[in-house]
């Protein structure tokens, strides 16, 4: 198929549209029995006319086998170690630290260290967790969001929300990002198995293991910093209520005060 | 910018002819499916392609206990090499169906699987996920729908920060897609379409490329135009959501245009469009504009770039384009057509070219979008006139019985605006070949061949001497019994005798 040699150099030129002839039409056209009639046309889904160009497509998803490991070959690094607080683990290579930063480290609670996969799973665990304020204003209006990235509802407790979530997205009943908050007694110390957070492959269900069984693979330790729940919340929590009613503060302008703080 | 794409793929040790025919035989199976309305692939991503091995050291089927030990192992092991080293094994012995089965059969062993997946150590956390793309990847229904506990955790971690985890987790939600409608309709209240959304903002090129594979196997479902597409329906809405404009994004040419992610993209669009659900809306984020610079774009690397897998891209841009342009609100704007730039016709042709002589089958392809530009377009009808682009396209008619059709048909277009047109293609290269295509026996080309000759004759009667002359009324004679063609036949016939 030869192509007047114009051709390229008009596809390099600048935009614009032909001038056109002027169109004349005779109704003799499309007279009997001639029938032609200038039409665009469209094609559905499965029409056959998609047939070839589909197949094509297909055989190229197929085709395609790619390694896991990119080409080239993963760079190497001298090893190195994990630079945060208590973390020995050790790398040879970027992407393995990229993973292991933004796993165990990337989303990290500040008041409890867990981890989280993502800001929004975090940013919600800490409001339900540790902001004395939420607690005192969900009594009065629907506080835990729905989990599930796109839904907006919010209910009055979480055992509500989780509710929603297993009936209407069909989420497992023991979603590992959405433990209920446990009780404030001062008595009960957080075990590193707890909730699942850290459980390694356990089963779902709260673990009770004594700290010194829960295994510690070499190069890497678990910051295991026990603090009572006591210390965690309470004492700044009164001190901030103690303080807000000196002032006479409104909750909403409390919320402002401990953002402000954190 | 258009460089050839980073190789991903891995030749195999096979010698070519094996290669060739188990290329012949996946295309004759994709055939069959597509009749049958069932063309389902997976994509696979492993870092050892069983070909590869030679040796023979392709990874051993697993029994009940070993699997059951690697499990224990993955999960209670002291050392972390050896935990890694278990999920590995298991992994290998995933590629088998056998495995996979007895897998699924182990009581406890999905949720085992799952809890590695959420664990905090990075490495099991990648080599769990690889399992379960393994698992994803099977052609068996029971195998991947073992995988539905885990899509939530999939879903989530769509939006972390690991690529390499998140573009694992798109390929096996990919796969898990296509599988079957009973996936689906988890997936879809879990929230898949809001999850795609958020991840479509990442910059990472493979996780864009996996991710538009994800939404190209959603969207090719059976249901997609009732459920999936439509604006109305809410949370899972795929037009409701960003993704059109991120999509759009995705396909501007430019120095960040990236060729495997347009492919998914196009293709993408290509199904949201030809459904039908509300294409005013994409021509409204400026569909038309963005996929006809994208068609100039591709003009160009065609005639740099050999083999680039450009129809790979190109197919899928003339589709959606073809099919925007049937849109009664391509014409409102301003009244006039969105599109007008005559350098997309010159593309066009280049295109044309390049599928004449690399993939023929696109040809009709390209000649639909060349039949929806010209039908309602003196401006693009004077293009081609002007461009002196009428002897190329006679030149495609020898191709196919499909092919004739649509060159007739857009001649058609071109000859039917009146006389000003007709001047334009008489005297010239139309004539014989319009003689050549009346010997042919199929009879739509035959019947296009003579409404052609009917405008031809109608406003350019001096062509009717020459067409005498050239011994045009026995061509015509060896049609005067087919039931189809009889009466313009004999028309023409009096219309000749009588000029």
């Amino acid at each position: 198929m030869q192509l007047p040699p114009a051709l390229c150099a008009r596809l390099a030129a600048g935009p614009g549209a032909a001038e056109p002839l002027p169109v004349e039409r005779d109704p003799a056209a499309g007279a009997a029995p001639f029938h032609f009639v200038a039409r665009p046309v469209r094609f559905p889904r499965e029409h056959q006319f998609f047939e070839d160009g589909d197949v094509q497509r297909h055989l190229y998803l197929q085709d395609v086998i790619m390694q896991v490991a990119d080409v080239p070959e993963k760079p190497r690094v001298p090893a190195f170690a994990c630079q945060v607080a208590g973390c020995c683990q050790v790398f040879d290579a970027l992407d393995d630290y990229e993973h292991h930063y933004h796993t165990l480290h990337g989303n990290v609670c500040s008041f409890c260290k867990r981890a989280f996969p993502s800001g929004h799973l975090l940013d919600a665990h800490i409001l339900e967790w540790h902001d004395s304020l939420f607690q005192i204003l969900s009594e009065r209006q629907d506080m835990y969001q729905c989990l599930v990235e796109g839904c907006t509802e919010k209910f009055k407790t979480s055992r509500d929300r989780k509710d929603h979530m297993v009936r209407m997205h069909l989420y497992p009943a023991d979603f590992r990002f959405d433990k209920p908050k446990k009780s404030r007694s001062p008595a009960s110390a957080e075990a590193p198995g707890d909730s699942g957070e850290r459980s390694e492959g356990e089963a779902m269900e709260i673990c009770s293991e004594p700290v010194a069984a829960s295994p510690a693979p070499a190069g890497e330790r678990r910051i295991c910093r026990h603090r009572s729940v006591s210390e965690l919340f309470l004492k700044p929590v009164l001190n901030m209520c103690s303080v807000l009613r000196i002032l006479g503060c409104t909750w909403a302008a409390a919320l402002l005060i401990l953002n402000s703080e954190r | 910018m258009w460089s050839r794409r980073q190789g991903r793929l891995r030749p195999t040790v096979c010698g070519v002819e094996e290669l060739r025919r188990r290329r012949r035989e996946r295309e004759a199976a994709l055939r069959k499916a597509r009749r049958e309305q069932q063309l389902v692939s997976k994509r696979l991503l492993r870092d050892d392609a069983p070909e590869e091995a030679g040796e023979g050291c392709v990874a051993a089927i697993l029994g009940e206990t070993e699997v059951q030990q690697f499990l224990r192992q993955a999960q209670q092991g002291t050392e972390e090499k050896e935990r890694e080293g278990a999920l590995v094994s298991l992994r290998r012995g995933l590629q088998h169906p056998e495995t996979q089965q007895t897998f699924i059969r182990l009581e406890g062993s999905m949720r085992t699987l799952v809890g590695l997946l959420t664990s905090n150590q990075a490495l099991l956390q990648l080599e769990a996920a690889r399992c379960l793309h393994e698992l994803s990847h099977s052609e068996q229904s029971t195998v991947a729908e073992a995988c539905l506990p885990a899509t939530s955790y999939l879903l989530t971690y769509l939006s972390g920060h690991s690529s390499d985890f998140i573009e694992l987790c798109l390929y096996t939600l990919g796969n898990l897609i296509v599988e079957s409608e009973a996936v689906r309709r988890q997936l879809l209240p879990q929230g898949i379409v809001p999850a795609l959304a958020a991840c479509i903002q990442s910059p990472h090129v493979a996780v864009l490329e996996a991710l538009g594979y994800a939404l190209s196997q959603l969207l090719q479902a059976e249901e997609a135009p009732e459920k999936i597409i439509p604006p109305a329906s809410a949370s899972s809405s795929i037009l409701a959501s960003t993704l059109p404009q991120h999509m759009l994004q995705m396909l501007q040419p430019g120095p960040k245009l990236n060729p495997g992610v347009a492919v998914e993209f196009a293709w993408c669009l290509h199904y949201i469009i030809c459904s039908q659900v509300s294409n005013p809306l994409l021509i409204g984020h400026g569909a038309l504009s963005t996929l006809g610079l994208l068609l100039l774009d591709l003009a160009g690397a065609v005639q740099k770039t050999e083999d680039a897998g450009l129809e790979l891209l190109a197919c899928p841009v003339l589709r959606c384009l073809s099919n925007l342009l049937t849109e009664a609100a391509v014409e409102t704007v301003g009244g006039q057509m969105q599109l007008r730039d005559e350098r997309v016709v010159a593309a066009l042709f280049i295109l044309l070219q390049f599928f004449f002589q690399k993939q023929p089958s696109l040809l009709p392809e390209g000649l639909w979008l060349l039949n929806n530009l010209t039908a309602n377009s003196p401006s693009f009808c004077t293009s081609l006139l002007s461009l002196d682009l009428i002897e190329p396209l006679l030149q495609l008619l020898p191709v196919s019985n499909v092919v004739s059709v649509m060159v007739l048909t857009v001649l058609c277009n071109i000859a039917e605006k009146g006389p000003a047109y007709c001047q334009r293609l008489w005297p010239g290269p139309l004539l014989p070949a319009l003689l050549h295509t009346l010997a042919f026996s199929d009879t739509e080309v035959v019947g296009q061949s003579l409404e052609l000759l009917h405008l031809l004759f109608l406003y350019q009667p001096e062509a009717v001497q020459v067409f005498l002359q050239q011994s045009g009324l026995q061509a015509l004679e060896r049609h005067q019994e087919e039931a189809q063609l009889q009466d313009r036949v004999y028309a023409l016939q009096q219309t000749a005798l009588q000029g």
